[in-house]
């Protein structure tokens, strides 16, 4: 298992060298540098602050110190916030959207898991179309549409939820979770139950009911080792998914959470700032892709001796 | 001990209703075996998991019958007392061990599940009463191996296992589901043999349903005969095997490859050369040597044999003389030209005088060509014939493996399996070639289709002068076939030799048996 | 054997193939059918669009502000008093192109990427998913706001972009086909026939993996559109004059509280669009799934 670990782990370096590379050039290319938009600036001043924040020396250079930086872990100081290092708003906002996503996933995999599982018990019932039904509501009402409609029944009409903030109440995580837990939902119900579905149509489900084991037996002792199977290899994806999703959420409910940041950084053209943060997200995601795999081979106790186990 | 009585079962779909089980009857007595005997569609897996309402019920559904079980009629039963019964006191085993045990589950969890459940006993004695159970269907060393996964057992290791979770609970009858049909020949004799061991050991009734007559001579006690749902004999054994009524049951006894092939061959010199062929595959840092330094020849004119179990590497050589799979070393000589060597037009212009025959009838066809388009293909690509003369030969190519021509146009999921093996052999001669390989071309076929198509394999043979080389793991089918045969272990060559003279006196161990373990030798005797 | 003997090709009856079955479950389902039509009749409005729209498409009527849904304009006007359902058959195209053409773009570079590296295997193969994988890991939504911000906004570059992150599991799957479908026999026939590469993966490997691509394909397009939606809505993607249905739906969202139509209808549209189109792909994954009846 630890040799399947490593090699991995090899692989998400090149990865990352990547996608830092690619955002610097990116970035550093765009027309317009972060000061071109304020007010006229005094030559002087404006030589100083170029050579702050290291913009005279040529770009090459520039990408070697910054990697210098990065392997300290110092993103470097925001543009837009003089006084406020990269590391201070990422700290600020970072928490914020990972409790978002939290409950959105605790969300997605609640309601979605048990709702294909339910669904792929009887299937083309009821018990089947209902939840399936629902379950192509979360995906084809987008999160920038399931917002506003959200906000404007339960915050407006009816009055029931903060239609927006993000304080120490609980109300106020909840239609910002559920907005954009509800397309992961979906998609983990679908997919629960086409799992669910091909494994409780395999053999050894006939042979564990030849033993006699009641039905519920059946099911949960060897139905959903094997039919949760495709759900755990989605949650890196997923997660993935939940990042970028949190960039309209938090637009929408005014949420200062690191996807907001990001986006008005991008639009501010904070060079470090937008780096910095695509750095660590990305850093994120491609643990998370990493995390949710090696579950997914361990599930599988074929894979798991093929990588080195027992 | 088990008495079933006029039991009929149907499946309604949206299609319609079929029935698949007609009014059936017989009986299952303790310490003894009955078999059921049927090929594909006859009903024989429907009537036996419908005993134990293994059936899901809608589509199928019981119409009617009693079956009856220590005086209690299981059709009557509610699901949770029948499921009491299921695992304790009637246990299955089933036919493909790999995919009837959990992947994700150990063995020994597996093994101890039915136990637990039925008979609550603590986990410690239940993993003792496991080790033991491992101990008697022959597994070496179970305690080292009772915590592993099925993929690490192999095929035949697996099947022990099967029967082991079936005995656990010491249940008066075992219902077995073709339970050697997927394994290779000498380990399913030894199946066989472990469970009529059991059987007499322990004083059970097993009901045994095959395919397969000759699988069953050696064992059962009774013989029920079934076909398209109903009954059409039974008897005991000798009476069905000496003294057949029903013209079904006739033809299935027909159909049981005997004796050998009469005719002579005069010495001729050979087609095809093989010299030191090997052809390894690597896996990560293993290589796999599938085919190790083997040589042979193939005379003009004859039909020899290559005959191994899995992994012997006979289906790797079969492709290897085509270049279907790369050779790792050696030399393939047809008719003088070195094979091996050949590349682009050379290599085509050899296509044409040398074919494949595949085992999967459905997979060998594209599902998305008609018959017509499968036949002319061969016939435009080398020039045979153009666009406007190739209908009529494709047509000739039908009448001559006996497909009936109106079906030309139609595709390959409309036709039976036996009828698509013969448009694949209808492929195959297309080109009018010399020499054919045929890669175990009945085993997936319904005994009666099987001697069938190889009835037409040997007339086309002589029809049109071919050499074939004929892989196979069925000693029974090769006798009648080939002039010589060649054995295979673990891609070495064991022994070569004569048709007759391997059988009457096999020289190497191997040989011997496998020559032992041809189901139906019994049966030889009876008719002998 | 007494069907009767025929001398010509032409006499046989045709035989039913794949794709007709496939067809036949495809209607019976009424999801799919339901969604064919709906997509069918917004592409048909979307091509006609400049010829039956009732306003043109910068008619401004500033005095009547926004008002709802009336006889003169069926699903109200916006707060510079353009006709809603207007603008939302002109958004109808922006949307719908992208979401065709930036899927024909993923279409055509993964179903080439994938059949190469499936059908040669080896070296080959291991190159190019290597590629893939190492892309795969790329926080895309990342790098499209960042392209959308740095080269500013031009129609191209979007459908370029999301294009450039759909083909990778295009790629992905047609491998995984093409790779399964190489070790199926009849490929071997093909091969053991004298065939050429060429001639195999025309007629041979390309019809029998059409199936999961056609699936695919039609469910991507709504992600796609979704993609397009998500980006017109942070103000990246579609830009001012033109419109989409994700940029309607932000407009509307602003205001929702006083002109809920400005929402509502746009987002209805959209919901409508994307569900047509998951019905029938899910219809056509049903229906092409069975490879036709083994006995």
């Amino acid at each position: 298992m630890w040799r399947f670990i490593g090699f991995r782990l090899l692989q998400s370096i090149p990865v990352l060298l990547v996608v830092i590379t690619v955002t610097f050039f990116l970035v550093r290319l765009a027309p317009g540098g972060p000061f071109s938009s304020e007010k006229a600036v005094i030559p002087e001043v404006k030589a100083a602050l170029e050579e702050q924040y290291r913009l005279n020396l040529p770009m090459y250079e520039q990408y070697i110190a910054y990697l210098a930086d990065l392997a300290e872990g110092d993103l470097g100081p925001s543009f837009k916030y003089p006084g406020r290092s990269v590391n201070e708003l990422i700290a600020a906002g970072f928490p914020v959207t990972a409790e978002l996503g939290f409950y959105a996933l605790l969300v997605a995999i609640s309601i979605g898991g048990i709702a294909g599982i339910v669904a792929s018990l009887r299937p083309n019932s009821a018990q089947d179309y209902i939840p399936m039904s629902v379950a192509m509501i979360g995906i084809c009402v987008p999160s920038l549409l399931m917002g506003p409609i959200l906000i404007l029944v339960f915050g407006i009409y009816l009055e029931w939820l903060p239609v927006s903030g993000w304080g120490d109440m609980p109300g106020d995580k909840i239609l910002p979770a559920i907005t954009l837990g509800s397309t992961y939902a979906a998609y983990i119900a679908r997919l629960s139950r086409a799992g669910m579905l091909e494994v409780m149509s395999q053999d050894y489900i006939r042979t564990a009911r030849a033993k006699g084991l009641p039905e519920w037996q059946v099911v949960v002792r060897h139905g959903l080792r094997g039919g949760l199977i495709p759900v755990v290899a989605f949650l890196g994806p997923a997660f993935a998914g939940l990042l970028s999703g949190s960039f309209v959420v938090e637009t929408i409910f005014q949420i200062p959470g690191l996807g907001r940041f990001y986006v008005q950084a991008a639009f501010n053209r904070d060079y470090t700032m937008i780096l910095g943060a695509t750095v660590f997200l990305a850093t994120l995601i491609i643990v998370f892709n990493l995390l949710s795999d090696i579950l997914a081979a361990w599930m599988n106790p074929r894979l798991r001796s093929q990588y080195g186990g027992r | 001990m088990l008495t079933v009585e006029n039991l009929s079962v149907s499946f309604v779909t949206r299609m319609g209703t079929t029935k698949a089980v007609d009014d059936i009857s017989f009986t299952v007595e303790s310490g003894k075996i009955t078999a059921i005997i049927g090929e594909s569609g006859s009903g024989k897996s429907v009537a036996c998991y419908s005993l134990l309402g293994l059936i899901p019920q809608p589509p199928g559904r019981i119409d009617g019958g009693r079956v009856m079980f220590e005086n209690q009629d299981l059709l009557q039963l509610k699901p949770e007392q029948l499921r009491k019964i299921r695992g304790r006191d009637i246990a299955m085993v089933f036919q493909d061990p790999m995919t009837c045990l959990n992947p994700y589950m150990t063995i020994g969890n597996q093994l101890m599940e039915p136990l637990l459940y039925h008979k609550h006993v603590s986990q410690a004695q239940a993993r003792k009463r496991a080790l033991e159970l491992l101990e008697e269907v022959g597994i070496r060393d179970p305690a080292s191996t009772i915590d592993n996964y099925p993929h690490q057992f192999s095929g035949g290791m697996r099947q022990r296992v099967m029967i082991a979770m079936a005995l656990i609970n010491e249940p008066k009858l075992l219902i077995a589901d073709e339970p050697t049909t997927a394994l290779d020949v000498t380990i399913q004799a030894q199946i066989l043999q472990l469970l009529a061991g059991l059987q007499t050991k322990r004083d059970i009734g097993i009901l045994f349903i095959s395919h397969d007559l000759a699988v069953v001579a050696d064992i059962a006690d009774q013989i029920v005969v079934m076909q398209a749902g109903r009954i059409v004999e039974t008897g005991d054994r000798d009476a069905i095997f000496r003294n057949a009524h029903h013209p079904y049951t006739q033809k299935l006894l027909q159909a049981i490859p005997r004796g050998g092939k009469a005719v002579e061959l005069p010495a001729t010199e050979p087609l095809v050369q093989v010299r030191n062929l090997c052809t390894w595959f690597q896996s990560g840092k293993t290589s796999v040597k599938a085919v190790d330094n083997v040589s042979f020849d193939v005379l003009r004119g004859e039909v020899l044999g290559l005959v191994g179990e899995s992994g012997s590497g006979k289906s790797t050589i079969g492709r290897s003389l085509l270049r279907l799979v790369p050779v790792t070393s050696g030399e393939v000589h047809f008719d003088g030209i070195d094979v091996t060597a050949l590349q682009g037009r050379g290599l085509k212009n050899l296509r044409r005088r040398m074919q494949f025959i595949f085992q999967d009838p459905f997979a060998s066809l594209n599902p998305r060509m008609t018959v017509y388009d499968t036949l002319a293909e061969p016939l435009l690509l080398h020039g045979i014939e153009n666009r406007s003369t190739v209908g009529a030969h494709v047509l000739k190519l039908m009448d001559d493996v006996g497909l009936a021509r109106a079906f030309v146009r139609k595709y390959p999921h409309e036709f039976s399996g036996g009828q698509r093996q013969r448009i694949a052999i209808g492929r195959a001669l297309a080109t009018r070639p010399e020499f054919i390989v045929a890669d175990e071309p009945v085993s997936a076929l319904d005994v009666t289709i099987q001697a069938q198509i190889l009835e037409l394999m040997r007339g086309l043979g002589r029809e049109y002068g071919l050499t074939m080389l004929f892989i196979t793991h069925d000693l029974a089918v090769v006798r009648q076939l080939a002039d010589r045969i060649v054995v295979l272990q673990k891609g070495k060559i064991v022994e070569q030799a004569r048709t007759e003279d391997l059988f009457e006196s096999p020289q190497q161990q191997y040989t011997q048996q496998l020559l032992h373990s041809i189901p139906g030798r019994s049966l030889m005797e009876l008719n002998a | 054997m007494d069907a009767p003997t025929i001398t010509d090709i032409a006499q046989a009856e045709q035989g039913s193939s794949l794709w007709r079955d496939a067809w036949l479950r495809l209607r019976r389902n009424r999801l799919a059918v339901f969604g064919l039509a709906v997509l069918s009749f917004f592409i048909v409005i979307a091509l006609l669009t400049p010829w039956i729209a009732p306003y043109a498409y910068a008619q401004q009527q500033l005095e009547l502000g926004a008002t709802p849904p009336s006889a003169a304009h069926w699903l109200g006007t916006d707060i510079f008093g353009r006709d809603m359902l207007t603008q939302i058959m002109y958004g109808g195209r922006i949307s719908l192109a992208v979401g065709f053409i930036a899927t024909s773009v993923a279409l055509l570079i993964g179903i080439t990427w994938g059949a190469i590296a499936g059908y040669f295997g080896g070296k080959v193969d291991a190159l190019m998913m290597r590629l893939v994988d190492i892309l795969y890991a790329l926080p895309f939504m990342i790098f499209i706001v960042l392209l959308m911000v740095v080269f500013g906004r031009n129609m191209l570059l979007l459908f370029l972009a999301i294009g450039a992150v759909e083909w990778l599991t295009m790629a992905r799957i047609m491998r995984s086909q093409v790779q399964s479908l190489r070790q199926q026999e009849f490929v071997e026939a093909a091969i053991s026939l004298g065939l050429s590469p060429a001639t195999i993966i025309r007629r041979h490997l390309v019809p029998n993996a059409l199936g999961p691509i056609i699936v695919y394909t039609t469910l991507t397009i709504p992600s796609v559109m979704l993609l397009e939606a998500f980006l017109s809505f942070l103000g990246l993607g579609v830009q001012p004059p033109q419109t989409s249905w994700g940029l309607l739906i932000a407009y509307g969202a602003e205001t929702m509280e006083e002109y809920p139509w400005l929402l509502l209808y746009p987002g209805l549209t959209l919901v409508l669009t994307l569900f047509s189109l998951n019905f029938l792909g899910d219809g056509l994954r049903d229906a092409l799934d069975v490879r036709g009846a083994k006995d």
